[in-house]
């Protein structure tokens, strides 16, 4: 490495060394904690971090607790009860930024398939005494609740990406996470399409990048863990699964009914497939037909009862 | 237009098959890394190599649009395939680059810029339409006012040895863009490669001389008119293959047809069944475009500023203050094909398209950009 130039910034260090270091607080709500456990697994950061931030409120990790308000608040989780809808505006209230983590925080997670059915069945069916659960009809986003300042997506987020964002939010930058697709990140690799070369059936070119592309890596196709990229045109993508991969509406059903079951763009598309649409020469429908319960344009889910 | 301009070969000689590793061992000898064409993860994709053993003897490709198969040969070939899923470009525009990176430390800041000490490389197995994209490419990066000194250092180091192509793939259409299947442009060393009647052998001539130097290396016969002429005919079969195949088309019009068609319905048609997921431009031998990132770490003590590729077809691309300028995949397909086929040619003196198909075949639901020309044609006549 050649050395360039040299700047004085003395003045900028005297600045940023008074201040108190900014609050951070995790908060959970519906969810597996892995998003959280993607925090703690950044060991070789995590000191660095916790001299950068005073980590507030993060109960997975210590049950030291600050009183807010807080500067950063990682949300994990959705929305799945009263208490928790009452809960959110609370964190909302006390959080300067609020970014949600993880695939359940920012489409519903995978518990988001009980939108497609009737929970009070679940219930019935599950627990001795079902009049003892008290939970909503939908798994929604935090975004459906509450403004969100930043969603970083995935099953579970990548823990660089979440050093990424909070280095960016630490320094007043923008976060480098892109929103393209998989496919973009597989070419970066240099991975050969599987899609292309194997005949195998991917989700890669209408999901947002971030996990490196993992499974494409290792001859896999892609399972949209990290939920729709901006622009996803999903249409398509089914009617060439179904008439040129040899898959059937189940397999497309299954592959958009996911993690991110509840994200609009995979949730039109699954209800579309379901409803026959995809199948058509022509696979963009206008406007899917609602599902059970569901409209799709609308903001998913509001606070419950 | 630039017309492309050769510097003279030398007259064919003959190099036997068998001898073949004996080329690849002279550019190592000469302190070449040799990069050619291997196989990986079930398809033909360049890597660096040791030997002939590495290369993809007895393979070929089937391709079609959204399709890539490997196939065995009845032959012992070489290079009897056309182009796979990378392109020489990964060497000359790597898809990821640091560009500077810093540290703060005692009130200072320093700056510092890697060290560009890009190794010496031979491409062995470059196609007429790859010379092509490399051209391309170098009238990108390297007219202009802003020339770009990493890529120059890259590009001044390679070795090229090209192959001209005796057959062509369905997804191939260098004959309609002029820029194939016959070499015409400079390199190092021309080969082509002939097996018939339990004769294999390469007919290989020098364009430099580094390469003259490297020939003198290796046990070569004179080429008889009969090989000279079975050479004419082998690559004319790639010429006939593709001009009877349904790619083929006149070009000659591109530029007007599409400034005449900004607003054709072509462009909703084929925005319903694009996936915006930017994998024709990754795998387009002359796309060029790059991002920067920059990025911090959590003490704040050091940046650092990355290259990488990017795509007309993300959000991001043409993202301004308020939004993107592109937000949609009609404006986006049709940006990069207006560029690609028409704009290019008025930016920098020739297309961006050199007719490798590898957009076609690596569009995960098939889309063809010359069935997107058609289709722009017969809309406008209808």
């Amino acid at each position: 490495m050649t050395e360039v130039g040299m700047v004085e910034t003395s003045g900028i260090e005297a600045s940023t060394a008074i201040e108190p270091p900014p609050k951070l607080a995790v908060w959970k709500f519906t969810s597996c904690d892995g998003c959280q456990l993607s925090l703690l697994d950044c060991e070789d950061e995590l000191l660095a971090l916790a001299q950068k931030v005073d980590i507030a409120y993060f109960m997975e990790a210590t049950s030291r607790q600050v009183a807010g308000p807080y500067d950063l608040s990682l949300v994990e989780g959705s929305i799945t009860t009263p208490d928790e809808a009452e809960r959110i505006q609370q964190v909302r209230r006390q959080s300067r930024t609020l970014v949600t983590i993880g695939a359940c925080a920012s489409a519903g997670g995978i518990q988001a398939l009980r939108n497609f059915a009737d929970v009070e069945e679940f219930t019935r069916l599950v627990y001795a005494h079902p009049e003892y659960i008290s939970t909503l009809s939908t798994s929604t986003p935090i975004s459906a609740h509450v403004p969100v300042d930043f969603e970083l997506q995935g099953c579970p987020i990548n823990k660089r990406q979440l050093l990424e964002v909070i280095s960016a939010f630490l320094h007043r930058r923008q976060p480098q996470i892109p929103a393209h697709s998989v496919c973009i990140d597989c070419k970066l690799q240099g991975n050969v399409c599987v899609m292309v070369a194997h005949g195998t059936p991917c989700l890669g070119p209408v999901t947002h990048a971030g996990c490196g592309a993992l499974c494409p890596g290792y001859h896999r196709g892609c399972y949209g863990c990290y939920g729709p990229k901006e622009n996803a045109n999903t249409a398509p993508l089914s009617h060439w699964w179904q008439t040129e991969l040899g898959a059937d509406r189940a397999d497309l059903i299954a592959g958009f009914r996911n993690m991110n079951a509840a994200a609009p763009v995979f949730l039109r598309e699954s209800l579309a497939v379901e409803n026959g649409a995809a199948t058509k020469a022509n696979p963009v429908p206008e406007k899917s037909a609602p599902g059970p319960g569901q409209n799709p344009d609308a903001p998913l889910g509001k606070p419950g009862p | 237009m630039v017309t492309p301009m050769a510097t003279e070969k030398s007259p064919p000689r003959i190099l036997a098959a068998a001898d073949l590793d004996l080329l690849i061992q002279a550019l190592r000898s000469a302190g070449y890394r040799v990069v050619g064409p291997v196989l990986a993860d079930q398809a033909i994709v360049y890597d660096e190599i040791a030997g002939a053993d590495d290369l993809p003897q007895g393979w070929t490709d089937e391709q079609e649009k959204g399709f890539y198969r490997l196939r065995r040969r009845h032959d012992p070939a070489y290079f009897g395939y056309a182009v796979g899923p990378h392109s020489w470009k990964k060497y000359l525009h790597p898809p990821r680059r640091q560009v500077w990176r810093a540290h703060q430390s005692n009130g200072n800041l320093e700056i510092e810029l890697p060290a560009e000490d890009s190794q010496a490389t031979a491409f062995l197995g470059v196609r007429s339409c790859e010379l092509h994209a490399i051209a391309i490419q170098d009238r990108v990066f390297l007219t202009g006012r802003y020339p770009n000194g990493s890529y120059q250092n890259r590009r001044q180091k390679v070795f090229t040895v090209s192959v001209n192509c005796t057959s062509a793939a369905a997804t191939c259409f260098c004959q309609s863009m002029n820029t194939g299947p016959a070499v015409d442009l400079d390199c190092d060393l021309e080969m082509t490669e002939i097996v018939n009647a339990g004769e294999h052998y390469f007919l290989v001539r020098s364009g430099s001389d580094s390469g003259e130097a490297i020939l003198k290396q290796l046990p070569l016969l004179p080429a008889t008119a009969d090989q000279t002429e079975g050479e004419a005919a082998a690559i004319d079969n790639a010429v006939q293959q593709m001009k009877n195949g349904p790619r083929s088309f006149d070009s000659s019009d591109l530029q007007s047809l599409l400034y005449r068609n900004y607003d054709s319905p072509a462009w909703d048609q084929v925005a319903d069944r694009c996936l915006s997921c930017a994998n024709c431009t990754m795998a387009c031998p002359t796309c060029f475009c790059t991002t920067v990132e920059d990025t911090t770490d959590l003490s704040g003590q050091h940046a650092e500023r990355w290259e990488r590729w990017d795509s007309c077809f993300t959000g991001d691309f043409s993202h301004v203050h308020g939004g993107a300028i592109r937000p949609g995949t009609r404006s986006r397909y049709r940006q990069w094909l207006t560029h690609k086929l028409a704009t290019w040619i008025d930016q920098f003196g020739s297309s961006g398209c050199v007719g490798c198909g590898r957009c076609i075949a690596w569009c995960p639901v098939g889309i063809d950009l010359t069935e997107e020309v058609k289709r722009i044609r017969e809309l406008e006549q209808s």
